[in-house]
């Protein structure tokens, strides 16, 4: 029963993880119809601002929660930076090319940036200073789940209910819905769309940041490649819910999450990530729509 | 109008300000956390600067001269436009002796290099096979294959396989490994070929992936990451080879694999399926409404792709006498769609020259070896922003009507 709630556990702090990756790709797909294949080194290149920044204040002597705060404020600030640029240089252009060449477009950006942030810094692993710090009164259930875990699950939760109500209540969140719906028509009405496009890329970037400082001090170790199978499950996620749908994205990183948990739990984990992908063809064969999404018809 | 104004310069001096301000972590601060030592390489900063300001500048300049172009062509009368490459192969007296002499080129090519090169030669052109048989699914039907290296393991390790349990020889694996191959893309296509491109995208990758870890981890079934060697080489009719000839071999072994892949393509392009995958790619609906079955042929697409790559996979098993689990990744699948894309969707042409730039360039400029995968990268999104159709654009089989019509 322990084992079963200890795998229970990681499978959340695992979902929590893709679900604020996965929101960066549901929010851009739903948008502007593209997959985001960049959106994980996002996510890398975030852990890696997180790192660098709080290995050059511990040198100055911060304090911990101090060195936690900025590293993760330059993160979101720098992967936000990236995200948008990305999109100026790569995407933007592209709007209204055929539908192939943004997605190559996209995938080139991810190679070049894997690769620039591995000639920049290295090859090899990095450790990831612990910036989360251990709670004490915790420790009778460390057993099956630390203050980490903890941490995530419950900075998710914040964050995901800032941004429903983000989307659901200022005025930005609804010229994104708008333009979501229909893009031509939020143009003609008012609404600007690249700057709507711009903060869709923005705030998709920055979830990924909180994500990657999140996973990094969870896991303790980073390198370049880390966004790259990290993109792709939350991307598998975001398609199990329904791809476009925010709710959907949140329930997919969850599913996802606990299925390949039991899976690695049960089963083997040398085969952890042949689930993931297994689950994805699944779900497109006998739900294309995702969980939560609704079927569209395409109309000429 | 000035060629640049003081808007570009502005222009430039943000580009600049935000490039050093954007990679001011990565490529400034260096850190080694083991000793907890920071480096600090300013120097970088101005590298960008001056880097992000210039390509900043070039571009205003570059787009400059095209408005004022168009402008001037607008005043014109309507000229139809001819690409270099129609009027290179609609004009025989000029094509006919080139392609003659790039033909003899490649015949003589080990009489003239030394084996050395004779090699790194035999790779590019199976590189120019695999190209190819890639053109056929993203090209030609405009179906986003990201896992393509998947066909290629399959055909290295069916004949690695059959010839280490079996004893299988070169020839008769060949067929094999394009069956197994073309079985295999049946196998993903058939679930995933109803959905809309993007999602075959990521789950080709997928597959691609699942492909490696299967054969990185199932250690009985592949000998894992240590892999198979001692492959036998292709034979011909027994004869006992020394080394510089065995290559020799390979190499008009590869030619002849080339010439066989162009031949039958070109047949293709021209034949009702080819037509239909064209039709496939420019518009699915209008493409069912002509009566195209969609789903039959995305499958003779994905199956015909996945052919060449098998055949492809047995003569990379072939030439190195050993397989092993590193030569199928993702980066693999990432340089042939740049082949692709570099060379020009759709055209055998193109695609020739891509990998011919692709695979030779990196070889001869070794000490830019690292950067090779970050211009690949760079490469990609470039073609697409500024040259969508390739070096070599696609040219499409057009009637014109006579002009002495009775």
């Amino acid at each position: 029963m322990e084992y079963f709630l200890e795998l229970v556990f990681s499978g959340l702090t695992r979902g929590s993880i893709y679900a604020l990756i996965a929101l960066g790709y549901t929010m851009v797909y739903g948008i502007i119809g593209l997959i985001n294949f960049a959106h994980g080194e996002i996510y890398m290149i975030g852990a890696f601002t997180a790192l660098i920044i709080a290995t050059v204040l511990n040198m100055y002597g911060l304090p911990l929660p101090a060195i936690l705060i900025l590293a993760s404020v330059a993160a979101i600030i720098w992967s936000a930076a990236y995200g948008f640029t990305v999109e100026r240089l790569a995407y933007r252009p592209l709007r209204g090319a055929p539908r192939l060449s943004p997605l190559i477009s996209a995938i080139g950006m991810s190679i070049f940036l894997q690769n620039y942030v591995m000639l920049a810094q290295t090859p090899n692993f990095l450790p990831f200073p612990a910036l989360i710090p251990d709670l004490p009164f915790l420790n009778r259930f460390t057993s099956m789940v630390g203050t980490t875990d903890l941490a995530i699950l419950l900075v998710t939760a914040i964050v995901m209910i800032l941004l429903t109500l983000m989307i659901k209540f200022t005025r930005t969140g609804k010229a994104m819905r708008a333009t979501s719906q229909d893009r031509t028509m939020a143009f003609l009405v008012g609404v600007n769309v690249d700057t709507v496009i711009s903060v869709t890329f923005i705030t998709g970037s920055s979830l990924a940041a909180i994500g990657g400082v999140l996973i990094a001090s969870h896991i303790g170790q980073i390198n370049f490649y880390i966004g790259f199978i990290a993109g792709i499950k939350a991307f598998t996620a975001a398609v199990l819910g329904g791809i476009g749908s925010i709710p959907g994205a949140v329930l997919g990183s969850f599913v996802l999450g606990l299925t390949e948990s039991f899976a690695t739990g049960y089963v083997s984990s040398a085969y952890e990530d042949v689930f993931a992908f297994s689950l994805l063809v699944l779900i497109l064969i006998f739900r294309p729509a995702g969980l939560l999404g609704r079927a569209t018809i395409e109309k000429v | 109008m000035d060629v640049i104004t003081l808007k570009d310069c502005r222009k430039a001096l943000i580009a600049a300000l935000w490039f050093m301000f954007l990679t001011f972590p990565l490529l400034v601060i260096k850190v080694n956390t083991t000793e907890n030592l920071v480096i600090w390489r300013w120097h970088n900063l101005l590298y960008v600067g001056v880097a992000a300001g210039s390509a900043s500048l070039l571009t205003s300049i570059f787009r400059g001269l095209h408005d004022r172009k168009r402008e001037q062509q607008r005043h014109q009368e309507k000229v139809i436009h001819i690409s270099l490459t129609e009027r290179f192969f609609s004009n025989p007296v000029v094509s006919r002796p080139v392609l003659a002499a790039g033909a003899l080129f490649f015949l003589i090519f080990p009489l003239l290099f030394s084996t050395y090169q004779v090699n790194i030669m035999t790779t590019a052109l199976m590189y120019v096979v695999l190209g190819l048989g890639l053109n056929i699914v993203v090209g030609v039907a405009g179906l986003l294959n990201l896992g393509y290296v998947a066909f290629y393991a399959v055909g290295a390790y069916t004949y690695a396989l059959l010839n280490m349990h079996f004893g299988v020889g070169f020839w008769v694996a060949l067929p094999l490994g394009g069956i197994m191959a073309a079985l295999f893309g049946i196998l993903l296509g058939f679930p995933v070929l109803r959905l809309r491109g993007d999602y075959l995208a990521i789950v080709t990758l997928g597959f691609g992936e699942i492909i490696l870890l299967v054969l990185k981890n199932w250690a009985e079934f592949s000998q894992g990451p240590g892999g198979i060697s001692n492959i036998s080489r292709p034979g011909f009719f027994g004869m006992e080879m020394s080394m510089a000839t065995t290559l020799n071999y390979q190499y008009y072994l590869t030619i002849a694999m080339v010439l066989l892949t162009i031949f039958v393509i070109n047949r293709l392009q021209n034949s009702r399926i080819g037509r239909a995958l064209f039709a496939l790619r420019e518009d699915e609906i209008a493409c069912q409404a002509m009566g195209i079955d969609k789903t039959t042929i995305k499958l003779t697409a994905f199956a015909l792709g996945a052919t060449w790559a098998g055949l492809a996979g047995v003569l990379f098993a072939a030439k190195n006498a050993y397989v092993n689990p590193d030569s199928f990744t993702f980066l693999e699948s990432a340089m042939i769609l740049c082949i692709v894309v570099l060379g020009g969707m759709g055209s055998i042409v193109g695609v020739i020259i891509g990998a011919l730039i692709l695979i030779l360039l990196p070889e001869y400029l070794r000490a830019f070896s690292d950067y090779r995968m970050l211009a690949f990268g760079a490469l990609l999104v470039i073609m697409m922003v500024f040259r969508p159709q390739g070096i070599v654009a696609n040219i499409r089989r057009s009637y014109h009507k006579k002009d002495s019509a009775p």
